[in-house]
């Protein structure tokens, strides 16, 4: 129960906001209307893709400090779920972008900056796939995975707010904060905040927990 | 031999390499030179936005040619050689040090000819030659630590771009936007924030590269 714990309290805080933001009150608002709901959707996935592609460099500097296979691993299992949340967040994002501005794909420095960052971590899986030994593999892709990490940063949270974009909080559209983002949007749009990284955690080390299995049952046949 | 003696040995050594056969650049500067011309005979006249990203695909593609080589121009065991005598961290900062001038030569060159060859009115030349300058540091900073870890991953070209593409474009947003504001003739303090953004980004790619380097040097 103790271990437990926190898995529970994601569920709990998922079916909450699934609910609440499906059913709950939304102000009504100019071009949102009801769309703003997507605010409980849309804007957690980012949360939870850059929240596992930290773990995912956090693992890779792990590894390349004590060579453990088992960081290796982790470093690549937070990579996959994070490239799943990061699909999420597209189609998610593409749906409201339809609604509110027209198109699905407009020309917005911050689409542009994660269709790239996603080509990045694409990247870092062919490269996965492109080495044979093991070791070497996952050195290399370690040192790729901890050297594309500033751009990405640079590329989602940098460049966008230097050029005029569609997104709040770039080129001089107000923040969430700035926008009076009502109070009845708040608690919710902050637990879907904090759920999401969660289950992708969780999802994360089920994956990992997997291999580990994998693992350890090619050493028992071989 | 302290780091900074090793970082300049090495660049000498790869000054002289160079100019013995003089290989690379010469092949890249007749890449350049062809490409230019095969573009003017394409388009014969654009506008200024074309010309800029014509420019800017040009140097891109001659860049990431110069600077595949690298690591692979030397046989293993000559690098295993370098490997026991001098510190890895010399080796990536003389690389990349080598590689900046490589690319400061190439880009130059190449500015001149395709503005000859393409006559495009300029707002403020010297702004655009800073963003020139600029762009081959940056390509010089990122594709070198990229083409380090293709070479250890079999060093094929393909890979070579799909690891070096995502990374670039970034610094390739910011260089456009840079040169477009020198083509418009816009005051310099409005592409000051470019610039600084251009010089931390590469900043912090040399500092990853040398801490990363070691790490992937070791076999």
């Amino acid at each position: 129960m103790r271990k437990k714990w926190w898995k529970i309290l994601a569920v709990l805080i998922i079916c909450a906001v699934i609910i609440n933001g499906l059913l709950g009150p939304v102000p009504r608002l100019f071009i949102l209307h009801e769309s703003i709901r997507n605010v409980y959707f849309h804007v957690p996935m980012w949360s939870a893709m850059i929240v596992m592609y930290l773990i995912s460099v956090i693992y890779s500097v792990k590894y390349l400090n004590t060579g453990k296979q088992e960081y290796d691993l982790m470093a690549i299992e937070a990579v996959n779920t994070g490239i799943t949340f990061c699909f999420f967040g597209l189609a998610t994002g593409m749906l409201w972008a339809n609604i509110t501005w027209g198109e699905p794909w407009p020309n917005d420095p911050k689409l542009n900056g994660s269709a790239i960052a996603t080509l990045m971590y694409l990247a870092y899986l062919v490269l996965r796939n492109a080495l044979e030994e093991e070791q070497k593999r996952a050195k290399i892709s370690a040192v790729y995975n901890i050297f594309a990490f500033p751009i990405i940063i640079v590329l989602l949270y940098i460049l966008p707010k230097m050029t005029d974009s569609l997104h709040p909080g770039s080129g001089g559209n107000a923040t969430f904060g700035q926008l009076q983002m009502s109070n009845e949007l708040r608690p919710t749009f902050y637990a879907a905040m904090i759920g999401w990284p969660i289950i992708a955690f969780w999802i994360c080390s089920m994956r990992y927990r997997v291999r580990l299995l994998e693992r350890k049952e090619q050493e028992i046949d071989s | 031999m302290t780091l900074l003696q090793q970082v300049k040995t090495l660049i000498l050594k790869d000054i002289i390499l160079e100019w013995r056969s003089k290989y690379a650049i010469n092949g890249i500067l007749l890449y350049v030179v062809s490409t230019v011309f095969v573009c003017y005979q394409a388009f014969k006249s654009v506008d200024t936005t074309v010309w800029n990203a014509l420019f800017w695909i040009i140097m891109l593609f001659a860049s990431i040619n110069a600077i595949n080589k690298s690591f692979v121009q030397e046989n293993p065991n000559r690098q295993l050689y370098y490997y026991s005598v001098v510190d890895p961290r010399a080796i990536i900062l003389a690389k990349v040090i080598y590689n900046m001038l490589l690319m400061t030569i190439l880009a130059t060159i190449a500015y001149f000819v395709y503005s000859i060859i393409f006559q495009n009115p300029l707002g403020d030349p010297t702004l655009y030659f800073i963003s020139v300058i600029l762009g081959s540091i940056s390509f010089a900073s990122v594709f070198t630590m990229i083409s380090g870890i293709s070479s250890k991953a079999g060093n094929n070209s393909t890979l070579m771009a799909i690891l070096s593409f995502p990374a670039i474009i970034p610094l390739l947003i910011v260089l456009i936007k840079l040169s477009r504001n020198a083509i418009e003739g816009l005051e310099r303090a409005a592409s000051m924030r470019e610039i600084i953004v251009l010089l931390a980004i590469n900043v912090i790619t040399i500092t990853i590269s040398l801490l990363l380097f070691p790490y992937l040097w070791r076999d």
